[in-house]
């Protein structure tokens, strides 16, 4: 990979994202091996930089680096040591300490992995931050979605949920209508950001907002639902559980509106009974595991294309 | 880098000529047991195939067949001009044993024969291992020969041996170009 | 301290004033306007340059006491006098804040020890400028402010800032307010548009200011009190302003050179050197606020220099403090990026600000103290933040190249600052 840093997927071009996927696909099949190990990483040093909390994403990117061989470290910056004055200039300095070849960060503020990606030699993989991107996240979605669907063109994908605050949803967003699928974001009027319709710079047109849930599903070949956090009904976003599930919650009845072959996708963790029912998250067309093991493929792609060489 | 042909080395009849060869070496040295057939990605996988399919032609050996991408084991990562890409891997799911015969195209530094035993002990413990290849090319920086050899041929460094087969190429032939 | 200015451009739109004629300054006070000759007494040759009244940056952060890592009364006094700046009002949420007589007087002593550039502090409008209770602004007055502000805050109670719009009128003083509802701002850290949507920052949305310049407007109306809006930043607000201004209302309003400069695109790749309070808006509002200087709804020019030490703008941008430094390039900025008449230039840098604060006038008259600003509207020259006389470094103009500098800066008759570069 020619980039030093994969910080979000905007600023990718189709071939680079293919380069990922084709090599993810390749190195699938090493979960099934009796021995899950390849030579390739060793002696590299990977430091996962979780600033905010995630076992999920933080376990991924581990299991990745230990198949590829690598050292792996994971540091929680806990808000204490935030508190305590520590700048993001001491922890990009303390990377390069380290030698670190690769640092995985994780933040609750947008921005932060490209400042320190400014200040260390090390390559910076975003893991997420603040509501701006999660490049790895809508990798291993478009592995999921390549794998069940045979392409990322021409396909209607609905994403529902809290976007304004999600960072998953910008990054698909950015992805699939680089490949030319057509993206439904759907959110309460209150969780749809402002000048959502001049978010892209390109293939805006295949960027359409809607407040209805409806709408969204309607024939769509894929429905990613976003994860509710509760936080916002102290902040008045939404009255309630209850209101929010009648108006965005994905149910049978409602998922039947899409496509019969939809998938159903989530980024997890699923709240049951919030954004889904366990009926639909554990049912046929629910690909959430598949999403779970495409995120270590798409995680030793990276590592790989990255520091692999 | 441009590369310049200087010969023709084989055409197509003589390479299935020199193919059936091997097959008969193989099948000359096979004592009943099980065989896989590893092809190493790229061309050794279409060689595996052929391999295996005169072989079942010409004594009913039946054998299975496995692709070996030996990018991830590679230990010379850092001196290869663009990064590889990595392709399949597929072993059949019982190794332990079993026969292989690690299929190859061109047999050069021995860095790749390296790389694939490497991988192969990851998958199992095999009863042997041993290795066929259409082109012997000298110039070995790792004490690993060939079992089954198509042709061996003196050449400089500044050549390459490019074995082309239609199933990748769109063609059957060997050249030996240089680079200028 | 005497000094003769010579052959220097004067003007003076107050007074009436644009002829080439010679200034003398005796004993720190303007002696004569006119041809001049004395030749025993050092000469300021003023060939080619413009003579005005001392600039006057009324909305400045000087951060004594408390934090003075960033900067100091001596320090941003270099660096206001390096800006062509005669004086400056010093915003009072230093810490602790100057809600109370001895802060005042101690600034002023400070002031008057190290800084070549005149000081004159405002006070707090409220207790701690916590927005409760009123301070006490009387007993300020006696030490010395000019004007009231909880400045970094809005006075968000509206009863409170009645009160203040009615008592400050004892004293003439005018009521500034830095305007955002921050209930509606809250998390914000960048203009709420297009770009805080693609970086993913929380926004502050232009209803902030909007809401609470509509409601000071009429308490202003109601009351009759003096009001000064603080760093206007929205088409809205501008707009409003002006109607006020048709309707008679005691009312002006400032603007900050960047924020007739830069747009929220400045923040790019999350650059500090780009958040500030009120934050960088739109296209559409930088337009609005270049017709609100040129047609006369808006009064001055003021940096809001707001100096923070580099270690604090080295954070992710959510946790980096709001603010840049401004005092040094302001003056450049107004002449490369407005294309203003040069006696309206002064009139928003030395005119209106006198008249807005509670201070005793100084211009190109006899008898005024010898403050006097020298301006080259030709000068090319670069800013170099390394080179600044601030004690922080957060600009986001470094390397930025202007036409149109201060070249002197005459403070009680005495040759403050001068580049003859």
């Amino acid at each position: 990979m020619k980039r030093k840093d994969l910080l979000g997927i905007r600023e990718l071009e189709c071939g680079e994202i293919l380069e990922i996927l084709d090599t993810a696909e390749s190195m699938k099949e090493l979960s099934s091996r009796p021995i899950k190990k390849v030579p390739t990483l060793r002696g590299k040093t990977i430091i996962n930089l979780f600033f905010e909390a995630s076992t999920r994403t933080r376990t991924s990117f581990e299991i990745a680096g230990k198949w590829l061989s690598a050292d792996v470290v994971n540091v929680s910056m806990s808000n204490s040591s935030v508190s305590k004055g520590e700048t993001l200039i001491d922890t990009a300095r303390t990377l390069d300490s380290m030698s670190a070849d690769c640092v995985v960060i994780r933040h609750a503020s947008s921005g932060a992995p490209h400042t320190i990606a400014r200040m260390t030699k090390a390559r910076v993989i975003n893991g997420g931050d603040g509501a701006h991107e999660h490049p790895t996240q809508a990798l291993l979605d478009a592995l999921t979605i390549r794998q069940h669907k045979s392409g990322l063109s021409g396909l209607k994908v609905a994403i529902v949920g809290d976007i304004a605050h999600s960072r998953v949803a910008r990054s698909n967003i950015h992805l699939l209508t680089k490949f030319g699928s057509d993206v439904w974001a759907c959110s309460a009027p209150t969780l749809m950001p402002v000048k959502m319709d001049e978010l892209l710079t390109e293939n805006q047109e295949r960027l359409h907002l809607t407040h209805s849930m409806d709408e969204a599903l309607d024939q769509a070949d894929v429905i990613m639902m976003l994860r509710v956090q509760f936080e916002r009904m102290n902040e008045s976003f939404f009255p309630s559980v209850r209101e929010y599930f009648r108006y965005y919650g994905l149910s049978r009845e409602r998922a039947t509106r899409a496509k019969p072959e939809a998938i159903i996708m989530h980024p997890g963790p699923i709240n049951r009974g919030v954004e889904i029912t366990s009926e639909v998250a554990d049912g046929p067309f629910s690909v959430i595991l598949d999403q779970v093991a495409s995120g270590v493929a798409v995680r030793m792609a990276i590592l790989y294309l990255m520091v692999g060489v | 880098m441009t590369l310049k042909t200087n010969y023709q080395l084989m055409n197509a009849d003589e390479m299935r000529g020199t193919l059936d060869r091997l097959a008969d070496e193989i099948l000359a040295a096979h004592d009943g047991r099980p065989l896989v057939l590893v092809g190493i990605q790229r061309r050794g996988v279409p060689m595996a195939q052929r391999l295996a399919k005169t072989m079942a032609e010409k004594a009913n050996v039946q054998s299975q067949l496995g692709i070996l991408d030996i990018n991830l084991y590679r230990d010379d990562l850092t001196h290869v001009a663009v990064q590889p890409i990595v392709r399949r891997t597929e072993l059949p799911p019982q190794i332990d044993d079993k026969d292989v015969i690690l299929i190859d195209d061109v047999l050069y530094t021995g860095r790749t024969v390296g790389a694939a035993l490497r991988a192969l002990t990851d998958f199992g413990r095999m009863r042997t291992i041993q290795l066929a290849v259409f082109v012997d090319r000298g110039h070995r920086e790792l004490p690993v020969e060939a079992n089954f050899t198509g042709r061996k041929i003196p050449t400089k460094d500044n050549e390459v041996v490019e074995v082309r087969l239609t199933e990748v190429d769109g063609e059957d032939a060997i050249y030996v170009m240089e680079t200028e | 301290m005497d000094l003769v200015i010579k052959s220097g451009r004067l003007i003076d739109p107050a007074r009436g004033i644009d002829a080439v004629v010679d200034v003398v300054v005796r004993d720190g006070k303007i002696a004569s306007i006119g041809k001049a000759n004395v030749p025993d007494i050092p000469q300021f040759d003023a060939t080619g340059l413009i003579v005005a009244p001392g600039f006057f940056d009324i909305h400045v952060h000087l951060r004594e006491p408390g934090t003075e890592e960033a900067e100091t009364i001596a320090s941003g006094g270099a660096a206001a006098v390096a800006g062509g700046f005669a004086a400056v009002a010093a915003m009072p949420n230093t810490k602790p804040p100057n809600d109370n007589p001895s802060i005042t007087s101690y600034i002023i002593s400070e002031a008057r020890r190290s800084s070549p550039a005149l000081v004159f502090p405002i006070g707090a409008v409220t207790r701690e400028q916590k927005g409760e209770t009123l301070a006490e602004i009387g007993e300020m007055v006696e030490a010395g402010i000019v004007g009231i502000s909880d400045d970094g805050k809005p006075v968000m109670d509206g009863r409170l800032f009645r009160r203040a719009l009615e008592y400050a009128q004892l004293f003439n003083l005018p009521v500034i307010q830095h305007c955002e509802d921050l209930n509606l701002s809250k998390g914000g850290v960048m203009h709420e548009g297009v770009y805080s949507t693609r970086l993913g920052l929380k926004g502050i949305p232009s209803s902030a200011e909007d809401t609470m310049v509509s409601r000071d407007l009429i308490l202003a109306e109601t009351t009759g009190g003096k009001y000064h809006v603080a760093h206007l930043s929205t088409r809205r607000a501008v707009e409003m302003v002006r109607q006020a201004k048709a309707q008679g209302l005691n009312i002006t309003a400032e603007v900050t050179p960047h924020h007739f400069t830069l747009t929220d695109a400045a923040v790019a790749e999350y650059d500090t050197n780009a958040k500030m309070n009120p934050p960088l808006r739109s296209q559409d509002d930088v337009d609005a606020l270049r017709k609100g200087i040129a047609d006369g709804t808006i009064d001055a020019i003021a940096s809001d220099h707001a100096p923070h030490h580099s270690n604090l703008k080295m954070l992710e941008f959510d946790r980096a403090p709001f603010g840049i430094t401004g005092l040094e390039t302001a003056v450049g900025l107004a002449f490369t990026e407005l294309q203003l008449p040069i006696g309206r230039l002064i009139e928003m840098f030395a005119i209106n600000p006198q008249k807005i604060m509670r201070v005793a006038p100084w211009g190109l008259f006899e008898g005024s103290g010898a403050h006097l600003t020298i301006l080259d509207p030709k000068r090319q020259w670069k800013f170099d933040v390394s080179q600044s006389r601030s004690k922080s470094r957060n600009s986001p103009f470094h390397g930025r190249e202007m036409t149109g500098k201060a070249v002197a800066t005459i403070v009680h008759g005495k040759v403050v600052y001068e580049d003859r570069s």
